[in-house]
C-alpha cells in the first residue's frame, strides 16, 4: 500500500517537473528550457533537503512538531554567515569564491549546531521547552544577525530584509554545483542510515539497548540535519514551517513513521509542493514571489492544528 | 553471569546507591524487591549501560558494560525500562521487530520474521499486530514492549515492573513465560517486582534494596518471613503456607 | 528571613530608580549631534535640539518601555503562564494587520484613527489567542506560548503577504521592527495614552492579582472575572497598537521584566507593578542607548538591540535553576 502511494507521489513528482519546464515555453527555447532546468534543480534541491533534514531532526529530537527551521537552526547558519563576514572581513574573506565560503559556512553550521542541540538533548528537555528555547534561539540569531549586519554596513537594511523570507524566485545558482555534491551526499547516508533512525525513533534508552551508541549516533545526525538545512537556507533563505508541513503530509499519505517509506515519500512531497506550488503561482496567479510566504502560512496553521489537535489526546 | 563490585550511584549530588557488589549467576530468575525509591530501577540502569557507571565494575560474562561495545552488549542483554514511553507512532508488529535490530541492523531476514511472530504469538499479540502502540491500552502496551524485549534473543533480560498494568492472566502468564525461557533455554532473568508474591512463586532468588542498599538476600523460602519482610518494608506482614508455599498477606 | 526579604525589593527598587535616572539623563546627551552637557541650557541652538529631539526621543522609550512591561504583565497574568506577551501571542501582529487595513482601505486616516484601528484588531487577534490557548492542556505550560509564537507568526504571514502584494513592504519593516531614531516633538505624543493604560493598570493591581489565582478563586473572591478579562485585554491591546503605529514592536520586553521582577519581588502586582513599569522603562532606554552608540555615528534600531539582549535574557530565565521560595 505504502509502495503505491509512494508511486503515485513520484508521478506527481513528475508531472510538476513536466510542468514546470514546459507550460508556456516561448522564445528561444534550448536557452530558457537550461534557465528553467537550473532553477528545477536547484528548487527541487531544496524541496528534498527540507524535507529530509525535517524528518531526522523531529527523529533525533523524538518530537513530531519541531523542524530544524522552528528550532533556529537556519537563523543559525544566517549567523554564522554574517560572522564570518564580520571575524574576517578584513582578511579578505568576502573576496574568496562563493562556493569556498559555502563549505565555511556549512561546517561553522555543523559546529554551532553540534554545540547548542546536543546538551539539549542529553538533557532531556520537555518537549515543549525545548520548543520555546528554540523558537527564541531564533529570534536571538535572526537579531544577532541583522545586528552584525549593520556593524559591518550601517546601511544594510536590504541585507536584513532578504534574511527573513525565503524568495524561491532569486535562487543563488552560484552555489549549486557545491550544494549538489553536499545534498547528494547527506541522501546517501540519510538513506544508508534509515533502519538506524527507526531505531533512534524509539528514545534514547531503548536504542541504546538495541545497541546504538546514541551520542555517536546523534551528533553524526545532527550533522547530517545541518548540512542540509545550509544547503536550502544558502539556496532560497529560510522557510519556518514548509518543513513541518511537508512531512506532516506525507506521514498522513504513507501512514508509517518507517524511514525507509518516510523519507522517500517526504522528499517527493516536497518536490512536488515546492516545484508544482511554483509553476501554479508563476503560471497561473501570475505572481511566483510571494509562494514562500504561502507556504509559511499554511505551513503555520498545520501547526497550530498539530498542536491543539495533537495535545488533546 | 553479571557481577556488580563496589558500584556507587550520585544523581546531582544526591547519593542514590552505596557499595553495591552483588553477583547473579547465569541461569535463573532474580527478583529484586524494594520499596519506592529503593534505587532498583537505578542499578538495573547502570547494568544495562543507560546509565554512565560511576564508581565500582559491572561486568556481563566477563565483559565490562562500560567498555564493551555497544552493538555486542545489545546481542547478550536485553532491557525493559519501568517508564518506557514510545513517542513515535508504530504498528506493534513494527515495535516488536525492534528487538531484531542489533542482529540485522534493520534488514529483516526469515529468521527474524520467525522470531518476531513467535514473540508475537507468545504474548498474544498476533490479532494487534497491524494496530497503532498509541491506540492499545496500557496493559497491551506493556506486552508489546515486553514481547520486543524477548524478541531481541539475549542471554540475559533485565525486566523493570514487567508486570504494570498487566490483569492477573497476562502477569501470571509472563512469569510462567519467563520461567520456561530460563529453564528450557538457560536465560537469566532479573526482573524488579512489586508483587512479593510472584518473586516467591516464580523466583529462584529475592534481592531486597532499601534506601540504595542490598540488605538482604536469598531464596524465596528465607525472603517471604515476616522478620526479613518488616526489615525492607518497615511493616509487619502475616505468611501462611498454603501446599507448602509461603504466602504473604501483605493486603491485611 | 522576613528582614531578608523585606531589604531586597528595596534594594532593587532603589538601584531600578537611580538607573532609570542616569540612563534618561544620559540618553538626552547621546547622539549624533553634540549637545554639551554645559551649555545644553544656554544655547538656544542646544536647547532646541534637547526639546525638539532628544526629550521627546527620550520619553517615548520610556513611555513605550513601561507599557510594554506592564501589558506583557498583564497578558501573563490572565494567561497564568510565564511566557507570553504582546509581541508573542499575535497581539503586535493583529495590531499590523489592522493599520495595514487602514492604511490600504484609507490612506488618509489619521494617526490616531490608525491607532484606533490597531487597536480593535490587535484586541480581535488577542481574544482568539486567549480563547484557544485556554484549551491546550495545563499541564504542559510551554505550548501556551508556543502557540503564541506561531499563532502570531501565521498573522504575521498574512500580514506580509499583503504588504507584498501591495507594496507597502517599505512601512511593514517600520511597524515590526522598533526605532526611535524618527521620533520627535509632535510625532511620538499618542504615547501618553499607553501612561493612561499603565495607570488604569495600576488603579486594578488587585484585581490582577487575584485573577492570577485562576477563574474559580476569583469568583469565589466576588470578582468580575468576565469584566477584568476584558479590561485587561484592553489594555494590552491599546498598549501594543501604540507601539506599532509610534514607534514599531520591541520583542521581549514584555516578556523578561515582569519575570525578573516577579522574582525578587514575588506577584503581588499592587507593590510590583511601578517596578515592573520602571524596569521595562529602564530596559527599552539603555537598549536605545546602546543602539545609539554600538556603531555611532550610525545607529541601529532598538528592536535589533532588544532582541539580542533580550533573547540572551530570556533564555537564561528559562534556563536558570528554578528558584525556591
Ligand atoms: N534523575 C534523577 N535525579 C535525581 N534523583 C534521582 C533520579 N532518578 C532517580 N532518582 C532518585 O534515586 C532514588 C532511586 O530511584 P529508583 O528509580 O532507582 O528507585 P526504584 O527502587 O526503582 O523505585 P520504584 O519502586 O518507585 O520504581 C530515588 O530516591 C529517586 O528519587
Ligand atoms: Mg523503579
Amino acid at each position: 500500500m505504502a509502495k503505491n502511494r509512494i508511486a503515485i507521489l513520484a508521478a506527481l513528482s513528475v508531472l510538476s517537473v513536466v510542468a514546470f519546464l514546459t507550460i508556456g515555453l516561448r522564445g528561444n527555447i534550448a536557452f530558457v528550457l537550461e534557465l528553467r532546468a537550473i532553477k528545477l534543480l536547484a528548487l527541487s534541491q531544496v524541496g528534498v533537503s527540507i524535507a529530509v533534514s525535517t524528518v531526522i531532526f523531529q527523529t533525533v529530537t523524538g518530537n513530531r512538531i519541531v523542524t530544524p527551521s522552528i528550532m533556529g537552526l537556519d537563523a543559525l547558519y544566517l549567523f554564522g554567515q554574517m560572522a564570518l563576514v564580520f571575524a574576517l572581513g578584513g582578511l579578505g574573506y568576502a573576496a574568496l569564491n562563493p562556493q569556498l565560503k559555502f563549505a565555511g559556512e556549512v561546517l561553522v553550521l555543523m559546529a554551532l549546531a553540534c554545540a547548542l542541540l546536543l546538551p539539549m538533548l542529553r538533557s532531556r528537555l520537555d518537549m515543549g521547552l525545548m520548543l520555546l528555547a528554540g523558537v527564541v534561539f531564533g529570534v536571538l540569531f535572526r537579531s544577532l544577525h541583522s545586528l552584525l549586519a549593520r556593524l559591518i554596513d550601517p546601511n544594510a537594511f536590504a541585507v536584513v530584509q532578504g534574511a527573513s523570507f525565503a524568495n524561491f524566485n532569486a535562487v543563488r545558482t552560484d552555489l549549486l554545483a557545491f550544494a549538489s555534491v553536499l545534498t547528494i551526499a547527506a541522501l546517501i547516508v540519510a538513506w544508508r542510515a534509515r533502519h538506524v533512525l527507526d531505531v533512534v525513533s524509539l528514545g534514547s534508552d531503548t536504542a541504546t539497548g538495541l545497541g546504538i551508541t546514541w551520542s555517536r549516533t546523534v551528533t553524526g545526525l545532527l550533522v547530517l540535519v545541518s548540512s542540509l538545512v545550509a544547503v536550502s537556507t544558502a539556496l532560497v533563505g529560510p522557510v519556518a514551517f514548509f518543513g513541518l508541513l511537508v512531512v506532516a503530509l506525507a506521514e498522513r499519505i504513507v501512514n508509517t513513521r518507517r524511514h525507509a517509506v518516510l523519507l522517500p515519500a517526504a522528499a517527493l512531497t516536497g518536490i512536488v509542493i515546492l516545484v508544482g506550488g511554483q509553476t501554479l503561482f508563476q503560471h497561473g496567479l501570475g505572481s511566483s514571489s510571494t509562494l514562500g510566504v504561502v507556504i509559511e502560512f499554511f505551513g503555520g496553521i498545520a501547526f497550530l492544528l498539530l498542536l491543539v489537535l495533537g495535545s488533546r489526546k | 553471569m553479571i557481577r556488580i563490585e563496589n558500584v556507587s550511584l550520585s544523581l546531582q549530588a544526591t547519593p542514590i546507591l552505596h557499595d553495591i557488589s552483588l553477583t547473579i549467576p547465569k541461569g535463573g530468575v532474580t527478583a529484586l524487591v524494594g520499596p519506592n525509591g529503593a534505587g532498583k530501577s537505578s542499578l538495573l540502569s547502570l547494568i544495562a549501560r543507560l546509565q554512565p557507571l560511576q564508581t565500582g565494575a559491572i561486568s556481563i560474562d566477563g565483559l565490562p558494560v562500560d567498555t564493551t561495545p555497544n552493538r555486542t552488549l545489545a546481542k547478550i542483554v536485553a532491557i525493559l525500562r519501568q517508564d518506557s514511553v514510545v513517542a513515535s507512532r508504530l504498528r506493534v508488529r513494527e515495535l516488536v521487530s525492534f528487538g531484531r535490530f542489533p542482529h540485522n541492523r534493520g534488514r529483516l531476514t526469515d529468521t527474524d520474521r520467525t522470531i518476531i511472530e513467535q514473540s508475537l504469538k507468545q504474548f498474544d499479540l498476533t490479532d494487534l499486530a497491524g494496530r497503532f502502540i498509541d491506540t492499545l491500552s496500557g496493559g497491551q502496551r506493556q506486552r508489546a514492549l515486553v514481547a520486543m524485549a524477548f524478541c531481541q534473543g539475549t542471554d540475559y533480560l533485565l525486566l523493570d515492573e514487567p508486570l504494570n498494568n498487566l490483569d492477573m492472566y497476562y502477569a501470571r502468564d509472563l512469569m510462567r513465560s519467563l520461567r520456561q525461557v530460563a529453564d528450557g533455554n538457560g536465560k537469566t532473568v532479573v526482573i524488579v517486582l512489586h508483587d512479593i508474591n510472584m518473586a516467591g512463586a516464580y523466583a529462584d532468588r529475592i534481592v531486597a534494596m532499601k534506601s540504595g542498599r542490598v540488605i538482604a538476600d536469598g531464596a524465596p523460602a528465607e525472603m517471604l518471613t515476616t522478620p526479613v519482610l518488616q526489615d525492607v518494608f518497615g511493616f509487619a506482614m502475616q505468611v501462611a503456607t498454603i501446599n507448602g508455599k509461603p504466602i504473604v498477606l501483605h493486603h491485611l | 528571613m522576613i528582614v531578608a526579604a523585606s531589604k531586597k525589593p528595596l534594594r532593587f527598587g532603589v538601584v531600578a530608580g537611580l538607573g532609570l535616572t542616569i540612563l534618561f539623563v544620559s540618553s538626552l546627551f547621546v547622539g549624533v549631534s553634540d549637545l554639551p552637557f554645559r551649555t545644553a541650557f544656554s544655547d538656544p541652538d542646544a536647547l532646541q535640539l534637547l526639546l525638539v529631539s532628544r526629550l521627546p526621543r527620550t520619553l517615548a522609550a520610556v513611555l513605550a518601555g513601561a507599557g510594554l512591561a506592564i501589558a506583557g504583565l498583564i497578558m501573563q497574568t490572565l494567561a497564568r503562564n510565564r511566557f507570553v506577551e504582546p509581541a508573542t501571542a499575535g497581539t503586535a501582529q493583529s495590531a499590523e494587520l489592522g493599520i495595514l487595513a487602514v492604511t490600504l482601505l484609507w490612506p488618509a486616516a489619521t494617526l490616531a484613527m490608525k491607532t484606533l484601528a490597531a487597536s480593535g484588531a490587535a484586541l480581535l487577534g488577542t481574544s482568539i489567542f486567549f480563547m484557544t490557548a485556554h484549551r491546550l492542556p495545563p499541564s504542559q505550560p510551554f505550548l501556551v506560548p508556543l502557540f503564541g509564537l506561531v499563532y502570531g507568526g501565521v498573522i504575521g504571514a498574512g500580514v506580509t503577504f499583503i504588504a507584498w502584494q501591495a507594496d507597502l513592504l517599505q512601512y511593514l519593516a517600520i511597524w515590526t521592527n522598533g526605532d526611535f531614531s524618527g521620533v520627535l516633538r509632535g510625532r511620538y505624543e499618542l504615547l501618553w495614552v499607553g501612561a493612561l493604560m499603565v495607570a488604569l493598570a495600576w488603579f486594578v493591581a488587585d484585581r490582577l492579582t487575584i485573577m492570577a489565582l485562576g477563574r474559580d478563586a476569583s469568583i469565589g473572591l466576588g470578582l468580575d472575572y468576565a469584566g477584568m478579562m476584558r479590561i485587561g485585554l484592553i489594555i494590552v491591546s491599546v498598549i501594543a497598537a501604540l507601539n506599532v503605529v509610534v514607534v514599531g514592536m520591541i520583542p521581549f520586553v514584555g516578556l523578561v521584566v515582569p519575570n525578573i521582577v516577579s522574582r525578587i519581588m514575588g506577584d503581588n502586582l499592587r507593590g510590583t507593578i511601578k517596578w515592573v513599569a520602571l524596569s521595562g522603562a529602564g530596559l527599552v532606554l539603555g537598549c536605545d542607548i546602546i543602539g545609539r552608540l554600538i556603531r555611532y555615528p550610525y545607529e541601529i534600531p532598538v528592536g535589533t538591540v532588544m532582541g539580542v539582549v533580550g533573547g540572551a535574557l530570556f533564555l537564561w530565565l528559562l534556563f536558570r535553576r528554578p528558584a525556591h521560595g
